[in-house]
């Protein structure tokens, strides 16, 4: 017998994130490290469970293997269920073919079989990029209350960043009015934030349309959202205030993670009652050496510091040999820092070696403060002494 | 991989360490800055692959019950077997709490004969150490050995002697003299409390003691029989810390602030333990924290040194610890100076106070004291 649900999620984690460059090279954004602990996609799924929300479908696409493996049974997010729980949705073969996803609504559309095992009333629709502690379920309430259709998550952007996302106008009853996908002039600074919330049999019927169009790129923002506009339907924006960040660049990630250590910035994921939820190691505590020196950084289980570490973030059972200095950087699991390296402004990914006496990140002569920030893709072993100038991306 | 099944004694000793057992059972006293004693022995039953353990309770065990729950964390949340807490079992005439490890036993044959393995793993729950069972097992079967008891060589005082089971093997390993509660200091085979038995053999035995009224199982039932029975000792050369007093509690944690100890203990293997979703710790700006093992969702913006912080322990600005054990959820007020301490968890010590004990005989703050 299906258990039917008020609410389920369907959360989109098959994207790439080309512009992670090496970071992604083997995992799907959804996957990449963020915080000293977690992974993105734990924001989503830990909003999904303190949100009361039981049943996640999780959409995977591009390089799975890391992510499903994360996700496992769900445990770590309390989604291992009787009903429901979280659910690894990647594209399948049927008797007329097979299909990659082609759109993030052809995503839905290819998974309708999944969505129709719940009877659900609303579908929540999420994607795995973004860094933000967000409770579904008072959007939920909005979305009732204004008997909406389609209601969609926005934050107020700078007006100057606005044309990278989906913005919208409304009228004062915060019913839209207006969507553009991605405006070269915008009307408004009010963004999509990639959140919907569906009433399920408006929008069964408007992925069946979309299908059928093959002029459609199949895509919510640019398809569903403005067909759904034109019929006249109720769409309402609901508005969010609080930290939230797209982490999809080499900038963006760097800013978020280094966001963490600035007290004035409002991320704060110390909350007893709303906690980010993560896959444990069983690692031990962290240790730091007797000269050892860490100021203004996170350090996660199972690091040992025996040099210096200023604004940084180290993931779990990272070890930073004594003599390394490490500054602004951010070194994911298991990285090692091998003695007197330097580490300026990078993002080293997981189980990097950085040899004796090396120096990564190192500015040219000249450069002021703005350099960029470098990258060691995972799994590198940088030979001691070796020198990796600012901005450069190993891969 | 052991086909056995484990059993731990969870109220074992805790008269020699009054202080922190007194509203929790041994198994559940606060070790290393993120574990409960408990988490080394379940951990080392799991690393070997033993899916069946049963946790002996007596009393106080409320805090222990929460800190395993089901076992998923120990990977004892199972269908086949898992993890089964064994309280004292009533009785119509009123209460019996059971005394010595014989009637302990006795009171869980249930358990035993409904389980199919066919070993148990017995242990106390005063020993840290990182054990690979495999190993003993592989030792006692080519022993063909009836009990194998694990040990350790190392120097004792009078007084651990006699909280202690020393052991006197030969050349083969096989233990001739069993000296329980004896006086002999120096370097000595002290039991680790750590046993591997046949299950049938374990029951038969203890079916036999409690006939004749036996109730410490060394003594009384082991120690005079040495001949008949094939009881081989297997030397331990790892990392073990043996907690049998609160200078000692704290000497064994700090023994983690050396490298070599903590690779021993933890290097190669999983200590798993409960898991509580902290932030990671976040290190301030004028904070100095050197020769320190701390634990996740810490917040630092004094001085910590030689000191082992738990989780979710805050040190305010100005605030020095030295030398101190500080449990889970302490909080240090701003400029208040602590020196051999060990905080109990949930403790509030307020700006500019100023505790000290020594390395000796360290000050105890019991839980949710506020200074």
């Amino acid at each position: 017998m299906a258990v039917k649900k008020e609410c389920i999620a369907m959360l989109l984690a098959g994207g790439q994130g080309s512009r992670l460059y090496t970071l992604t090279k083997k995992l799907a954004k959804p996957a990449v490290p963020f915080g000293g602990k977690y992974r993105i996609i734990d924001f989503t799924l830990s909003n999904c469970t303190n949100s009361g929300i039981e049943t996640v479908g999780i959409l995977t696409q591009y390089q799975p293997l890391k992510l499903n493996t994360y996700i496992g049974t769900g445990q770590p997010w309390d989604l291992d269920r009787i009903d429901g729980g979280a659910f690894i949705l990647p594209p399948f073969q049927r008797q007329q073919g097979a299909d990659w996803y082609k759109g993030t609504a052809n995503a839905i559309f290819q998974n309708m079989n999944f969505i129709e095992g719940y009877s659900p009333e609303y579908v929540l629709i999420l994607s795995g990029d973004h860094v933000y502690k967000m409770d579904y379920s008072l959007m939920l309430s909005f979305h009732k209350q204004n008997r909406a259709d389609c209601t969609i998550a926005v934050l107020e952007v700078p007006m100057n960043e606005a044309s990278r996302f989906g913005i919208m106008s409304t009228d004062k009853e915060f019913r839209i009015t207006d969507f553009e996908e991605k405006p070269s002039h915008p009307k408004s600074s009010l963004a999509s934030m990639g959140i919907y919330i569906f009433k399920w049999e408006k929008l069964k019927k408007y992925l069946i349309e979309d299908e059928k169009n093959s002029d459609s790129d199949n895509d919510f923002g640019k398809d569903i959202i403005p067909s759904m506009l034109k019929k006249g339907e109720r769409l309402f924006a609901y508005r969010f205030k609080g930290y939230w960040k797209d982490v999809g660049t080499i900038e963006s990630l760097w800013e978020a993670n280094m966001d963490l250590l600035d007290s004035k910035s409002g991320i704060n994921f110390d909350d007893p009652n709303f906690k980010i939820y993560s896959k444990n190691q069983g690692l031990p505590p962290h240790f730091v050496g007797v000269d050892g020196k860490v100021e203004n950084s996170i350090v996660a289980e199972g690091c040992e510091v025996y040099g210096t570490v200023e604004n940084s973030i180290l993931f779990l059972g990272v070890k930073v040999e004594s003599g390394a200095f490490v500054k602004d950087s951010i070194l994911m699991h298991d990285t090692v820092i091998k003695r007197d390296a330097v580490v300026c402004k990078s993002i080293l990914a997981e189980n990097v070696t950085v040899g004796r006496d090396s120096y990564i990140g190192k500015k040219l002569k000249g450069e002021g403060e703005a350099s960029d920030v470098t990258v060691v893709g995972e799994g590198n072993v940088i030979e001691e002494g070796t020198v990796i100038l600012a901005g450069e991306i190993l891969d | 991989m052991i086909n056995g099944l484990g059993l731990i004694f969870s109220n074992i000793h805790e008269d020699q360490l009054r202080e922190i057992t007194n509203n929790r059972t041994m198994a559940s006293v606060p070790f290393g800055g993120r574990y409960r004693i408990v988490d080394f022995v379940l951990s080392n039953m799991t690393n070997a692959g033993i899916n069946t353990v049963g946790i002996i309770t007596k009393t106080n065990y409320q805090s222990l019950m929460d800190h395993v729950g089901s076992g998923k964390e120990w990977n004892l949340a199972r269908k086949n077997g898992g993890l089964h807490f064994l309280p004292p079992y009533g009785r119509t005439t009123g209460n019996f709490v059971y005394k010595g490890k014989v009637q302990a036993l006795k009171g869980v044959f249930e358990f035993l004969s409904k389980t199919k393995e066919r070993y148990v793993v017995l242990s106390d729950c005063d020993i840290v150490a990182g054990i690979d069972l495999d190993e003993v097992f592989d030792f006692h079967i080519k022993k063909r050995a009836d009990i194998t008891m694990m040990y350790t060589v190392r120097q004792i005082t009078k007084e651990e002697a006699s909280k202690s089971t020393l052991l006197n093997v030969d050349f083969d390993e096989r233990v001739f003299k069993m000296i329980n509660r004896g006086s002999d200091e120096g370097y000595q085979k002290v039991s680790m409390n750590v046993w591997i038995m046949e299950k049938s053999f374990l029951m038969a035995l203890i079916d036999e003691a409690s006939v004749q009224g036996a109730r410490h199982i060394e003594e009384e039932v082991l120690a005079p029989r040495l001949r008949q029975l094939k009881i081989y000792g297997f030397r331990f050369n790892g990392y073990s810390a043996k907690i049998d007093s609160l200078a000692n509690y704290y000497a064994r944690n700090m023994d983690l602030l050396d490298r070599d100890v903590r690779k021993k203990l933890f290097e190669g293997k999983r200590i798993y333990t409960k898991i509580k979703d902290e932030v990671p710790t976040y290190y301030d700006r004028q904070c100095k924290v050197s020769n320190s093992l701390v634990g996740d969702g810490c917040i630092i913006e004094g001085t910590v040194k030689d000191s082992i912080l738990f989780r979710g322990v805050k040190v305010e600005k100005g605030a020095v610890v030295e030398n101190s054990i500080l449990m889970q959820d302490s909080s240090i007020g701003e400029y208040a100076h602590l020196h051999a301490v060990i905080l109990d968890k949930n403790v509030v010590i307020k700006n500019n106070r100023n505790l000290s004990g020594h390395e000796t005989y360290p000050l105890y703050v019991s839980k949710g004291g506020v200074i």
